[in-house]
């Protein structure tokens, strides 16, 4: 590189270096098939929420690495992207691997609100999103769209299953707990959607709330037969330490979305977590082949037992997998890839499942319970299956076809 | 609604109260005396907290390893307080509200590095179910415990602060810093040694919460924000302040939430109750103490005249 050493400064180097890798990059590009698949991986990586994203990005790295570092055929570049839990750097970094580095697909973000501040500009480049989590009502509905694919499910039926599971046991009165935020209500909406007996209590707490003293009073005032949350997170973890040292977990029975009640929670929370119920599309104990060697082998890679985000990017990755082997490397081909991610033909963790028109899945929902398995660790075992082949109640709405 | 549940009620806002109380602590001597902002205090409560689970995990005893995690966590914050925050007494609060939030960037990735995101801590099996303290009232065996120990704790600290001579050294700072030097006081010693007391509270508070709440990465931003509130309303730099205002908050807070939605319940349809009360009941700490600026901007016990 002659110019190189002609040059006076190091920015200039660098630039000029710079210059030269895009160039031979570019050059390098065949103009047909791909030679790789790229795909850019945003999460939230970092700060008290992180826990997710990490699981989701071990899982989505062990799949590849599995494959032999290649997704369909095509060798895999993987670009990381850290979200801080803040909406706008999401952006930021979408709109890079979009527009600047040219991903092939987008993937990655845990937190609704985040994804959708994000994902815009994907869906306007007509680059397809896999969502390994989030999966808003919204895109379910009226504003669903052909670049939304959603590995995981419908942010209502984790609530959805736990109100039937409420109803198929003859609950005759249920105290209901939520964060005072959409989502919240959203979740409570979606429990009374399939729960038949009478609600005892509906109260919405603070958002990031510590101490649950004076609602656990109440309940204990109301005598209720169950116990419905949805706490996401830290607020949770406190909720059920206190409620089990309040003495309630005696007289009632406490009903979470799967969410809450899985491996991190667990961790943190330890043996209070013993006989808690809850509805979730995937268990540690499903017995598939493909699941079976997902556990084994994160388990093997990480020293640590998965998560049902962890088997959402797992499944993310297979997705991807599957289509662009069907597609026979011709990424490039936007249409024909959509059509290979919707037939799904791949061995998911969870079992069998479809998309629905608006690229939801339909899928079973399983009953589980917190106990200890044969090396005593505290899991959780699926006891049941609560809904089969169950989609979304706004699918009615979607205008594709 | 029972009086046996508006005394729950009372005894949980009474309890929560005396954590903060541990908190506001150390965090108004620091503010008060030293005339620093540290936002990292949270940071030393999650520290307390996650030496606790790891010291309790480590000897198999809930009261050894919260006995070892406090004195654990003073010598952490005397070296911090030797090492970095020593150099910001004389900058700006701008500088120090910059520089000790990037500790609390620093104190939470540490900790994931070290123990992971989080980590479990039970109460002793003892004291895990509930007693019965009167005929239908039951309560926490454990919330119990931390009221006696909170309680405990304010006597000493108050003995502490009235009755000795560090104590005298720390009202002198607190009501005049320039006279206290003036008049010799080794006020470098001084400092080490009150942000050394005020990480050891942090740890009582953390070590004692922790089987209450989530022992995570992110616990200490959380709480800060109303032990300010707490110090605000008490009158910065004032012990006495710190544990009337603590309680003060506690006790409105935990009863606003229990009883301000029902309240409602009677004057509004359903709805607007069900969505106003809980939304009303999370800002109530904070109506208290725009309240208390309004009608006395020092707050309630000025440490300086």
């Amino acid at each position: 590189m002659v110019c190189v050493s002609a040059a006076g400064g190091t920015v200039t180097m660098k630039r000029l270096l710079l210059a030269a890798i895009l160039l031979s990059i570019a050059a390098s590009l065949p103009a047909q098939a791909a030679d790789k698949v790229k795909i850019g991986f945003i999460s939230t990586l970092s700060g008290p929420s992180a826990a997710l994203g990490v699981d989701i990005r071990d899982a989505f790295m062990l799949a590849v690495k599995l494959n032999g570092g290649k997704l369909g055929g095509l060798p895999a570049e993987v670009l990381i992207g850290d979200d801080q839990f803040k909406p706008e750097v999401g952006r930021q970094l979408a709109e890079k691997d979009v527009k600047l580095d040219k991903v092939d697909f987008l993937t990655g973000f845990v937190f609704s609100n985040i994804m959708l501040a994000s994902v815009p500009v994907a869906f306007e480049n007509k680059i397809i999103y896999i969502s390994p989590n989030a999966a808003p009502s919204p895109l379910a509905g009226k504003q669903c769209n052909p670049y939304f694919f959603a590995a995981s499910w419908p942010n209502d039926a984790y609530h959805e299953a736990a109100g039937q599971h409420a109803t198929d046991k003859g609950y005759k009165s249920v105290y209901m707990l939520a964060p005072n935020y959409q989502a919240g209500k959203d979740s409570l909406e979606g429990f009374k959607r399939f729960y038949k007996g009478s609600v005892a209590g509906e109260v919405y707490t603070q958002l990031g709330q510590l101490d649950y003293s004076a609602e656990l009073a109440q309940v204990r005032a109301t005598k209720p037969e169950a116990v419905y949350i949805f706490l996401p997170g830290g607020m949770g973890i406190n909720f059920i330490k206190q409620f089990v040292a309040a003495g309630l977990s005696k007289d009632m029975q406490l009903i979470t979305p799967g969410f809450s009640s899985d491996q991190d929670i667990i961790r943190a929370v330890g043996d209070p977590m013993l006989g808690t119920f809850d509805a979730a599309h995937w268990a540690l104990d499903l017995d598939n082949a493909a699941n079976r060697k997902f556990v084994a082998e994160f388990e093997k890679e990480y020293k640590r037992l998965p998560t049902v985000y962890a088997s959402q990017g797992y499944d993310a990755a297979l997705l991807i997998d599957s289509a662009v082997r069907e597609v026979k490397g011709k990424i490039e081909n936007t249409e024909a890839v959509r059509k290979a991610l919707k037939a799904a033909k791949f061995q998911s963790v969870r079992g069998a499942f479809k998309f629905n028109r608006n690229q939801y899945p339909i899928q079973n929902y399983y009953l589980r319970v917190v106990g200890k398995d044969s090396q005593g660790r505290l899991v959780n075992k699926t006891i049941g299956t609560i809904f089969k082949d169950r989609g979304d109640a706004y699918v009615q709405d979607c205008p594709m076809r | 609604m029972s009086w046996v549940l508006i005394l729950e009620q009372f005894l949980n806002g009474l309890q929560f109260g005396l954590m903060l109380f541990l908190l506001a602590a150390g965090l108004t001597l620091v503010f008060g005396i030293m005339d620093m902002i540290n936002l990292a205090h949270g940071s030393l409560y999650m520290l307390g907290a996650f030496l606790a689970a790891a010291l309790v995990q480590a000897t198999g005893s809930f009261v050894f390893g919260v006995l070892l995690a406090v004195p654990a966590t003073a010598a952490i914050g005397m070296l911090l307080e030797m090492s970095v925050l020593r150099t910001l007494y004389a900058r700006d609060h701008l500088s120090q509200v910059l520089a000790t939030f990037a500790l609390i960037l620093i104190f939470n990735e540490a900790v994931r590095i070290v123990w992971g995101s989080d980590m479990p801590l039970q109460m002793p099996a003892a004291l895990s179910g509930p007693v019965e303290l009167l005929p239908g009232m039951f309560y926490p065996a454990y919330r119990l415990l931390i009221i006696g120990v909170g309680a405990a704790v304010a006597a000493l600290l108050y003995l502490l602060v009235a009755r000795t001579r560090i104590g005298m050294l720390v009202r002198a700072g607190a009501s005049n810093r320039e006279m206290a030097l003036a008049m010799g006081v080794d006020v470098r010693r001084l400092f080490t040694l009150l942000f050394g007391v005020g990480a050891g509270l942090c740890a009582v508070a953390g070590a004692l919460l922790g089987p209450l709440l989530a022992v995570q990465v992110g616990m200490g931003e959380n709480i800060l924000i109303l032990a300010f509130v707490v110090i605000v309303i008490g009158g910065i730099g004032s012990i006495r302040g710190a544990l009337v205002g603590a309680v003060l908050v506690g006790l409105v807070d935990t009863i606003g939430r229990a009883f301000l939605p029902m309240l409602f319940g009677l004057f509004f349809q359903p709805r607007v109750a069900s969505a106003a009360g809980p939304a009303i009941a999370s800002v109530l700490a904070y109506l208290l103490m725009v309240a208390v600026l309004y009608f006395r901007p020092r707050g309630l016990f000025p440490a300086r005249g």
